[in-house]
């Protein structure tokens, strides 16, 4: 194929995986916005005002960030599993495996689809936190930086567990075990300065607390952990699960019988 | 001209153990209407995986139009364009988007693509149907559907994996003079059916495949000739020390005590038996040998609990 005819290509899978969370947007984009209100209102109106500061700020100023950050994990995430999944179970990921366009594009794509719709969500989420607080972002680049980076890395776990799925059920294997634990830990409701030493060491090991650290870092201009590792880690763990996701489609394992 | 399919040694295992295809050779002629016959289960789907790419092969090559499917698999899947048996588009998209998406998977500009989409949705009669959901089309339209989804990059080879299951008569007929029409136009057709009569209204040229062996490749013609002969098996009361006289059948002597002849559907066999008793030869008794390809036809068409 030639670059031009790989470039349709790939906006055609966008295309597709944009209208397709947008068709379902009772599914897809307004669940988390209900829920994160939800947030909003409990733990920073009615919690919150009884917690009082934490890092330096009110409670609200805090969770924010965090609460933002959490929505563009999960929509990223559960947009591509449940997208390429789906595919493959009704296999109409035929259609694309018999045509000529190369694999990273098919990745690119489906990555592509993750981000577009955890920016769609991050930013409702963003719009609706304005009811309940204000948000001066301190280093835009950074935070936009961050948000598309995180966004990507869970798009392509998304697309990992895919794969390997064999029923809808395997596709909410890594939002139990790993996503929701993760984040929940991952200081997106408390400063890890509050934990013991112990558990501050081990908290450290949490991908996802960099992501919420460097993200909070960009919009109140402060965190538990140094910005530039973490982008590290994010890059390491993306190019690792681009390989991974690589080998899986070259290979064909999963997708060709 | 050249080939549009050439097939070398090609093996399909299936898990550790299963041999699906068992070191096909098959070669298409470009502008050949080609079918590939078998009973079910004989590998007729996994050959066309294979050649699409969603069956990995085991062992063999394959190449379209020259192009061969691993070292240059770009050139070979723009000539190829594959309506599977099973019906594999989302339930949930409309057939204008399904068209138009497949268009884009091949590079082609969206312009073009809606010209193209709606010239073939229009012909194969789904226009109306454009904007429904693909779950709301009737098992006929969702074939077609998939027609006009092959076709939409025009491949240069159309490979059409039973198209005519569950579709009825009438359809049945104004697919085919579409498929017929298409091929006129220079497009190489194989198609897969369990139906003799819908090779022999289509093809030139028919492969049979069964338990993953080619066992008979030829045109639609001999093949026919060949199913229009018996053979019969004369037993004979004394020992032959040569073959009786019967002019105008092919006949030859397999032991000292039967001969074989081969006759044309409907011919009359009387004739034999005057010219024997002439000769002064008894016949204790006669059977019929079925050939290998009847034989087959008759345990497919037994299979299938006579749909055909
Ligand atoms: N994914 C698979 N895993 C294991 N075995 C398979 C798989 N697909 C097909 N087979 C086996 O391979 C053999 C050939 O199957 P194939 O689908 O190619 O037959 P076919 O000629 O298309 O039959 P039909 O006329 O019923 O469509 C069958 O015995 C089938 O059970
Ligand atoms: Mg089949």
């Amino acid at each position: 194929m030639t670059l031009q005819q790989q470039w349709v290509a790939l906006q055609t899978i966008l295309n597709k995986e944009i209208h397709r969370f947008s068709r379902i947007w009772v599914q897809t984009l307004l669940p988390p916005v209900i829920t994160m209100s939800l947030y909003f209102v409990i733990f920073g109106t009615l919690i919150g005002s009884r917690i009082g500061e934490m890092g330096g700020f009110s409670y609200m100023e805090f969770v924010v960030p965090g609460l933002i950050m959490m929505s563009v994990i999960t929509n990223s995430y559960s947009n591509v599993v449940s997208s390429f999944y789906s595919a493959k179970f009704q296999h109409s990921i035929e259609e694309i495996l018999v045509s000529p366009t190369p694999n990273y594009i098919i990745l690119i794509g489906y990555v592509l689809g993750g981000v577009a719709r955890g920016l769609a969500v991050g930013f409702l989420v963003t719009l609706m936190s304005l009811l309940f607080t204000k948000l001066q972002v301190q280093n835009l680049a950074i935070t936009v930086a961050i948000v598309f980076l995180t966004s990507v890395l869970f798009s392509l776990m998304g697309f990992i567990n895919a794969v390997f799925a064999n029923s809808f059920d395997d596709i909410s294997i890594v939002p139990t075990f790993i996503l929701t634990p993760l984040t929940y830990l991952g200081g997106v409701f408390y400063s890890i300065s509050l934990l013991p030493e112990f558990w501050q060491g081990v908290s450290l090991l949490n991908p996802i607390l960099y992501m919420v650290n460097v993200f909070r870092y960009g919009i109140l201009g402060v965190t538990d952990i140094q910005v530039h590792y973490a982008f590290m880690g994010v890059m390491a763990f993306i190019v690792v699960l681009a390989t991974i996701s690589m080998y899986l489609l070259e290979s064909g394992k999963r997708l060709r019988s | 001209m050249g080939k549009a399919l050439d097939i070398k040694g090609l093996q399909k295992v299936y898990g550790n153990d299963f041999q699906a295809l068992k070191g096909i050779d098959l070669s298409v002629e470009e502008g050949d209407f080609f079918a590939l016959l078998g009973p079910n289960g004989a590998g007729k789907s996994t050959t066309i995986g294979v050649i699409c790419s969603l069956v990995r092969k085991t062992a063999g090559k394959v190449s379209v139009f020259g192009h061969d499917i691993d070292q240059d698999f770009s050139l070979a899947k723009q000539e190829l364009g594959i309506v599977p048996q099973e019906f594999n588009f989302s339930q949930f998209e409309t057939p204008w988007r399904i068209v138009l998406n497949q268009a884009g998977y091949y590079g082609m500009p969206r312009e073009l693509a809606k010209e193209r989409a709606e010239e073939y949705l229009r012909k194969l009669g789904l226009w109306e149907k454009r904007n429904d959901q693909a779950r709301m089309l009737s098992g006929g339209m969702k074939r077609r559907l998939m027609i006009v989804r092959a076709l939409i990059h025009k491949p240069r080879l159309l490979i059409l994996d039973e198209p005519t299951a569950g579709v009825d008569i009438e359809l049945r007929r104004s697919m085919w003079e579409f498929l017929k029409e298409i091929n006129e136009a220079g497009t190489t057709i194989i198609l897969t059916t369990h139906y003799l009569e819908e090779a022999e209204s289509l093809c030139r040229n028919i492969a049979i495949i069964n338990h993953g062996e080619i066992v008979e490749n030829t045109s639609v013609k001999a093949l026919l000739k060949t199913l229009n002969k018996e053979h019969f098996v004369l037993d004979t009361k004394e020992a032959l020390s040569q073959l009786p006289e019967l002019k105008g059948y092919h006949c030859q002597l397999i032991e000292d005590h039967s001969i074989e002849i081969e006759v044309e559907k409907g011919q009359s066999l009387n004739p034999v038996f005057l010219a024997l008793q002439e000769q002064g030869v008894e016949v204790l008794s006669m059977r019929n040998k079925a050939n290998r390809l009847e034989e087959l036809f008759v345990s497919m068409v037994s299979k299938n609990g006579g749909e055909g």
